[in-house]
């Protein structure tokens, strides 16, 4: 198979749009004359026209006849509560609004940040998209400032302004609910189960809006902002709501813009790391967002947005989806989509969060990040808390810096000025996550909770303690997590090298797929595309020189003297998630017991962990993360070896003890450093096999 | 002397109606031969001057002197001496007589453009002796009348074959579709040989000829919307090969045993290069671009000509005997690679051109039915049954040269099916010659519970089971009254919204069409220079108050083109009660000019398109039918993906790509698309097309669309089909054709 050298991958140029409001008025700005274009020229739709067209659409007709034929309730009735739903749902954009955000988020912006960086070729084509098909907004989610940004930037360059589907959480904070609605926000319920009447609501609505081309639509594939700076798996739901008026005829096309988000230091850092540790996310209210006025003390670096190639629906769909599967059917009857659509939609979903990764500007210090790690692990491992010598640490970043270079990683690294002083300034952005004495940088041990954290009891035992110890590493973790996806495959295959037994490439091939779908809740990867994955990662290892394939009677791959470092820091990126999926399979072997349910697990697993961190028995402690307990939970759940049973308790877990244990044994293997005598483990491993499959 | 005009008249029908009229019972025969006479001789009124209301458009109005003269100049030695006229001159003149209305003979009056009778014919007219003309034709068509069943006196006439000797051939003049097709019509382009557009020195474009009612005329605003549509240049030319090089085409393969016994059942055949290569083309653009180009590819290796339902039979028994492949061939209009020789066929080719069958054999008129050899094309056969005072009503665009055989062999729709049906709904017997012999019904019931139809194996059979020889059609008397209309629409939805009302209240006039904004100016295009500056006032007047003062986008609007049929008073109640309608939906009525410039289009877009591949431009139309609510999506995607694919084909200019609602039925609609680019500078055009065409295709299918809805599927759309009718369903047609023909003798491979 061939590959495309992902170092060739053309990227355009960023402009920085804050420098312009830098020199000159931003009332002047935000009242300046703002008229985009829309799709083929439509006029734009009033918000209680629009609603009328949903309301008297045949979809919602049909709902109502069904939910009043299912309940006996009148009519009359449901149709209020479709109308009250609406109500709830609706956007009311108002360009009054948006000039008003226009001119605060202008002054914000200027204070926190050093520029704003948009890739002005993405826009251009952004704009052409728009006036040609109905357009989706697809935006990374690492920030509650993320729809604020994306509506600022299409303001600025005279783009139509999104309609934003939102979180119900919003409307919890009342003015700012109502801010943010006016802005083009819509809201919308968490969940809705079984609730047909607040579906089809929704979905019409979002469809009348994008077949008409009224406004963009926006919203998050990930579903919620990812704590972790790691791609969360897509959520299908909108995506498929998006797609459907392409499905069923009713428009030539829709285009998905993936546009990708990265900042250089995430607002949300230490709130994140708390969250993930157990410490509840304060709700959102007004005044929370007032007391976070704190934070505009701070530099939080620059953001790089990155609007990626518009990809047509039309396009993706070609020989996947046959579109006359609804020609037996009138359209506007809800159906759930056939298993090829599903399919369809979920491998477009996960193509689209991979090209939002792809073009995510990676920072010097997102490598900083996972070089200093590594490092207090390994200190940690030898009791020795020393840190990095700076000089160490520049040499490496240089050398992670090619490295991941030629694995495609979309870095912006000044390669004008000497790599000490990009370090340097990198380390000094995040000063707060570090401690640098006598040349030597570490992460901070005595860290008082972040900058976010104020008011802390001060440290009372050995648990707070590592608390806090876990909120700086988690930090940390989340921006070394932002290079994953760039070392993910050759990081599956330097595992599955070091694993296998033998150096044939089937074996090797055997123990990637088995690893790649054990983590496949974890990170982004295709559903189905083991082998293309395994070829890519062997295509960078060997194009690196960090393996040999070498081709006598069985195709044998062999790793390169120089290729050990390399294998090295590949394998240690994935350490920390080996560790972690088996110590969730031992607590759930030793420790589950019949009552354990789903709602229960975290906590019981995360008291767990923390006895074993205290012990020392454990070595990451970036463990402790709910969303890796999630991931494992769920991937376990995938396998089977965890069952949920419809209990007493809803959520009952049911574990397979034998097939835990057994998982475990085969991550321990892989996890252990020194290379055991063990012979065709893996091969001989019934639930191996299961996996692999 | 109008007394004698009178017996001669009642006399001819009386013979003319012999066979009905011994089936009639209960009835004194004098009494029903008189009854008979007058009631034609009626209507035979009537309908003259409903035309003639029509031709100057102002409604009812009383027979011009001209046409009540006509009996009265009676005389002429061609009257004296019926003999001297074979007996078929009177059936073909009438048609010259139909076509009296064509703007030679009327001056400047606007005259109807109706299809079938007022647009064609193979008589020229010359202005000066038009009434004298017009007399003798009129004589020759009574003269017909008394000659026609002379020697027949028995009800066996259906069975038996025409002269097949020196009358036919000295008749062969006056048809509609002589033997040698060559006679009269083009080798590489559609239509007759003297009628095609051209732009002349000074860049106008004209179309040539006398038949049509654009014959002769100067179109100026062509040249403008095809530069602009099309980005064509009048200075870049790519003419065709003129002339037939019968060196191109392959010697024929003769079956020389089968040639033997043919010659001694003593049907008319050929191996003439010219002849063969007529018949082995229809019209889709690959066909005509080959010609074109002078390319020849694999064509039938003889023609035979069966003048009658015996013949075929003979004709099929000895191409089962000597294994051959045969491929009926009817008027040569197929749009769908029908006619193309399968490349893979081994055996002798021979063509089964059925146009010599072309006699009404009778008409009942107590069950308005009439019994037509299936080789007649539509206008002869409305032509003649005008002439008795019927019509069938069944006008599909291609009607000039389409037949009766392949209407029923491929499903086919005329335009006016709101009153009088598609082909189906015509058809109350239907003869087939099978290589396991014919299949018939046993009666002429209107409907019967026997099972499947078995008409339905035959209707869209497309040539794989046997020719249809001939067809018992329903007939109607001729309507009254006819008058056009049209309505113009701000945009193409409320158009559509407007159409669906009217098929909900069933209350569609014979035709209803909308064109699309594209082909609104298209049409507009084609409008012919007026001579009055009155004229061109109002017309500006016009424009300026839909888009004025209603406000009406020029780049948005479309129109509706309508046509009523009935009598007077109940078409104007229709009339009133669309226009209603259409009011409810914004339209606005724009006159009956309009209108009927929008059917006239049907008619000579054939002929625009070889103009426009004299200068590098190619174009198609091809139809589909599709539920309503989803009319509107197919053709915003399909025109969508036109455009679209000529793009990712390196086509440089926007292609036009166009649609109109042609159709209305209770459950959907017929849409038909049409779609050209300029091909210069593009290496295999012909490819090109072809690929955009098929993603056209597939774009219908995905929204729901049908594979065809009258065309048929040929070779063309064949790769579509079990996909349409589902495995099982090839399966059933299969099983059919191998009982019908198992050794694959209607070997042309349409359809599976």
């Amino acid at each position: 198979m061939q590959h495309r050298d992902p170092m060739l991958q053309k990227r355009d140029e960023f402009e920085d749009m804050l420098e312009e409001r830098r020199n000159s008025s931003d009332l002047r700005y935000a009242l300046r004359c703002y008229t985009p274009v829309l799709y083929k020229g439509v006029t734009p739709c009033t918000a209680g026209a629009l609603k009328n067209m949903v309301l008297q659409s045949a979809q919602i007709h049909f709902v109502i006849g069904q939910v009043s034929n299912e309940t006996g309730r009148a009519v009359d009735d449901i149709q209020e509560e479709a109308s009250a739903i609406l109500e709830e749902m609706a956007h009311s954009l108002q360009l009054s609004t948006v000039r008003f955000f226009a001119f605060t988020l202008s002054k914000v912006f200027k204070t926190l940040f050093r520029s704003i960086c948009v890739n002005e070729e993405g826009i251009q084509r952004l704009q052409q998209a728009i006036q040609e098909h109905p357009v989706v907004l697809l935006p990374s989610h690492r920030s509650y400032m993320d729809f604020l940004l994306m509506s600022y930037i299409l303001y600025t360059y005279d783009l139509a302004l999104p309609v934003i589907a939102a979180g119900m959480d919003f409307m919890g904070m009342k003015f700012v609910g109502e801010m943010l609605r006016m802005s083009g926000a819509f809201f919308i319920r968490r969940s809705f189960g079984g609730d047909k009447l607040y579906w089809a609501v929704f979905s019409e609505y979002v469809k009348t809006m994008l077949k008409n081309g009224f406004a963009p639509v926006e919203f998050f594939l990930e579903g919620t902002r990812s704590r972790t700076s790691k791609s969360l798996t897509p959520k299908l739901g909108l995506l498929n709501i998006a797609m459907d008026p392409f499905l069923k005829g009713e428009v030539f096309d829709v285009h998905l813009v993936p546009v990708s988000i990265s900042y250089e230091r995430i607002l949300e850092e230490a709130l994140y790391a708390r969250e993930l540790l157990g410490v509840p996310k304060p709700k959102e209210s007004t005044s929370g967002l007032f007391k976070a006025r704190k934070v505009l003390s701070e530099d939080y670096g620059s953001i790089h947005v990155y609007f990626g190639q518009p990809v047509s629906v039309r396009r993706l769909s070609q020989g996947k989806v046959d579109r006359g599967q609804f020609n037996l059917t009138p359209r506007h009857i809800p159906k759930r989509p056939s298993e090829e659509i599903h399919s369809f939609v979920n491998d477009s979903a996960y193509g689209l969060v991979r090209a939002q990764e792809e073009n995510m500007v990676l920072k010097p210090w997102v490598l900083l990040a996972s070089l200093l790690l590594q490092n207090h692990h390994g200190d940690q491992a030898s009791g020795r808390a020393r840190g990095m010598a700076l000089d160490e640490l520049t040499e490496q970043a240089v050398w992670l810096r090619d490295l991941s270079r030629q694995y495609g990683a979309f870095l912006h690294w000044p390669d004008h000025v000497p790599p000490p002083e990009v370090v340097s300034s990198s380390l000094s952005l995040h000063r707060g996550l570090l401690t640098i004495t006598e040349g030597r940088v570490q992460l901070a041990s005595e860290q008082a909770g972040g900058p976010a954290g104020p008011g802390e009891p001060p440290p009372v035992g050995p648990e707070e303690e590592l608390l806090r110890q876990a909120v700086t590493v988690l930090s940390c973790v989340s921006y070394r997590n932002q290079a994953l996806h760039v070392f993910l495959r050759p990081a599956l295959l330097a595992s599955a090298v070091h694993a296998a037994s033998s150096s044939g490439k089937q074996e090797i091939f055997n123990s990637f797929s088995f690893l790649r779908n054990m983590f496949s809740n974890e990170f982004i990867l295709c559903p189905g595309a083991t082998v293309q994955d395994f070829e890519e990662a062997c295509f960078l290892l060997v194009k690196t020189g960090a393996l040999q394939v070498s081709q006598q009677e069985v195709v044998e791959v062999v790793v390169t003297e120089r290729g050990h470092r390399t294998l090295a820091f590949l394998t240690s990126v994935l350490d920390p998630f080996l560790q972690g999926y088996q110590v969730v399979c031992r607590f759930l072997s030793e420790e589950a017991n019949e009552a354990l349910t789903e709602k229960q697990f975290v906590p019981t697993v995360r008291k767990f962990i923390i006895k074993r961190l205290l012990a020392g028995r454990l070595r990451y402690t970036e463990v402790l993360s709910s969303d890796l307990q999630k991931n494992a939970l769920a991937a376990l759940l995938r396998l089977g070896a965890v069952r949920k049973i419809k209990g007493a308790e809803p959520g009952t877990l049911k574990v397979n003890k034998v097939m835990v244990h057994s998982l475990e044994d085969a991550l321990v293997w892989w996890d252990s450093h020194e290379l055991p005598g063990l012979d065709n483990k893996i091969n001989n491993n019934p639930l191996m096999d299961a996996a692999v499959k | 002397m109008e007394n004698v005009v009178q017996r001669l008249l009642k006399c001819s029908t009386s013979t003319f109606f012999q066979l009905h009229i011994v089936n009639c019972t209960g009835l004194g025969e004098e009494g029903v031969k008189a009854a008979v006479a007058t009631s034609r001789l009626e209507r035979g009124k009537l309908r003259r001057r409903t035309r003639a209301a029509v031709e100057t458009g102002v409604g009812h109005r009383e027979p011009g002197p001209r046409t009540r003269r006509c009996p009265q100049i009676a005389f002429c030695p061609a009257f004296c001496d019926p003999d001297s006229l074979p007996p078929r001159v009177g059936w073909i003149a009438a048609g010259a007589l139909a076509s009296i209305p064509t703007p030679a003979a009327h001056g400047s009056a606007p005259s109807i453009h109706k299809h079938g009778s007022s647009m064609a014919s193979n008589s020229s007219s010359s202005g000066g002796s038009d009434r004298q003309r017009i007399a003798q034709q009129r004589l020759r068509i009574i003269a017909g009348h008394l000659q026609r069943p002379a020697g027949d006196d028995s009800a066996l006439l259906a069975a038996e074959c025409k002269d097949q000797g020196s009358k036919s051939d000295a008749s062969s003049e006056e048809k509609t579709v002589p033997r040698r097709r060559q006679e009269i019509m083009k080798w590489n382009g559609w239509g007759y040989s003297d009628s095609r557009f051209l732009f002349n020195k000074k860049g106008q474009a004209e179309f040539t000829g006398k038949r049509y009612k654009l014959s002769g005329m100067i179109i100026p605003g062509l040249k403008e919307w095809f530069e602009g549509t099309f980005g064509a240049n009048l200075q870049h030319k790519s003419p065709a090969t003129p002339i037939l090089n019968s060196s191109a085409v392959r010697p024929p393969t003769l079956n020389e045993a089968f040639v033997e016994e043919l010659k001694s059942t003593g049907v008319p055949f050929s191996h003439d290069a010219e002849d063969r290569v007529f018949r082995a083309y229809g019209h889709c653009v690959h066909e005509i671009f080959a010609l074109r180009e002078g390319r020849i590819g694999r064509v039938p290796d003889l023609v035979v000509w069966p003048n009658c339902h015996n013949d075929v039979v003979k004709i099929v028994e000895l191409a089962c005997k000597h294994n051959v492949c045969l491929i009926p061939y009817g008027g040569g209009t197929s749009v769908s690679s029908a006619l193309e020789c399968p490349s893979e066929e081994t055996r002798s080719i021979v063509s089964l051109d059925t146009s010599q069958m072309n006699r009404i054999l009778w008409i009942d008129e107590k069950n308005l039915t009439a019994h037509v050899e299936a080789g007649i094309v539509g206008q002869d056969l409305e032509r003649l049954l005008n002439e008795s005072g019927y019509c069938t009503g069944h006008e599909p665009d291609s009607m000039e040269f389409s037949s009766l055989g392949g209407w029923v062999a491929t499903r086919a729709s005329g335009m006016k099916k709101n009153i009088y049906g598609n082909i189906e709904d015509l058809v109350v017997h239907i003869k087939m010659v099978t290589p396991r012999g014919v299949i018939e019904k046993s009666c002429q019931g209107p409907r019967m519970s026997t099972g499947p139809d078995v008409h339905h194996f035959i209707l869209g059979s497309e040539g794989t089971l046997g020719v249809v020889t001939e067809v018992t059609m329903k007939i109607r008397p001729m309507p009254e009254y006819q008058k056009y209309g049209s309505v113009v629409f701000p945009n193409f939805e409320q158009g559509v919204a407007c159409l669906r009302e009217v098929a909900k209240q069933r209350c569609a006039p014979a035709s209803i069409r909308l064109m699309d904004n594209e082909q609104f100016k298209f049409g507009h295009a084609l409008k012919p220079q007026v001579s009055s500056i009155f004229t061109s006032f109002l017309d500006g007047l016009k424009k300026i108050y839909i888009t004025k003062f209603k406000g009406f986008d020029p780049n948005r609007l479309c129109v509706a083109t309508l046509l009523f049929e009935g009598n007077r008073e109940k078409v104007l109640q229709h009339e009133k009660q669309v226009y209603d309608i259409a009011a409810k939906f914004g339209g606005l009525a724009a006159g009956e000019d309009n209108g009927q410039r929008g059917y006239m289009l049907t008619f000579v877009i054939a002929y625009l398109r070889d103009l426009g591949m004299d200068y590098y431009v190619m174009g198609e139309s091809f139809e589909t039918s599709v539920p309503w609510d989803r009319v509107l999506d197919i053709c915003q995607n399909v025109k969508a993906r036109i455009v679209h694919e000529c793009k990712e084909r390196g086509v440089q200019f926007t292609p036009l790509s166009t649609c109109r609602v042609t159709q209305t039925y209770d459950a959907g609609a017929c849409v038909y698309f049409y779609f050209g680019f300029n091909y210069r500078g593009l290496s295999d055009p012909v490819h090109v097309y072809e690929q955009v065409e098929h993603a056209a295709r597939e774009e219908i299918l995905a929204n729901g669309g049908s594979l065809s809805h009258h065309h048929g599927v040929g070779k063309l759309r064949k790769e579509w089909m079990s996909e349409t009718v589902s495995n099982v369903g090839i399966g059933m047609l299969k099983s059919v054709k191998d009982y019908v023909d198992p050794n694959n003798i209607f070997g042309n491979r349409n359809l599976f």
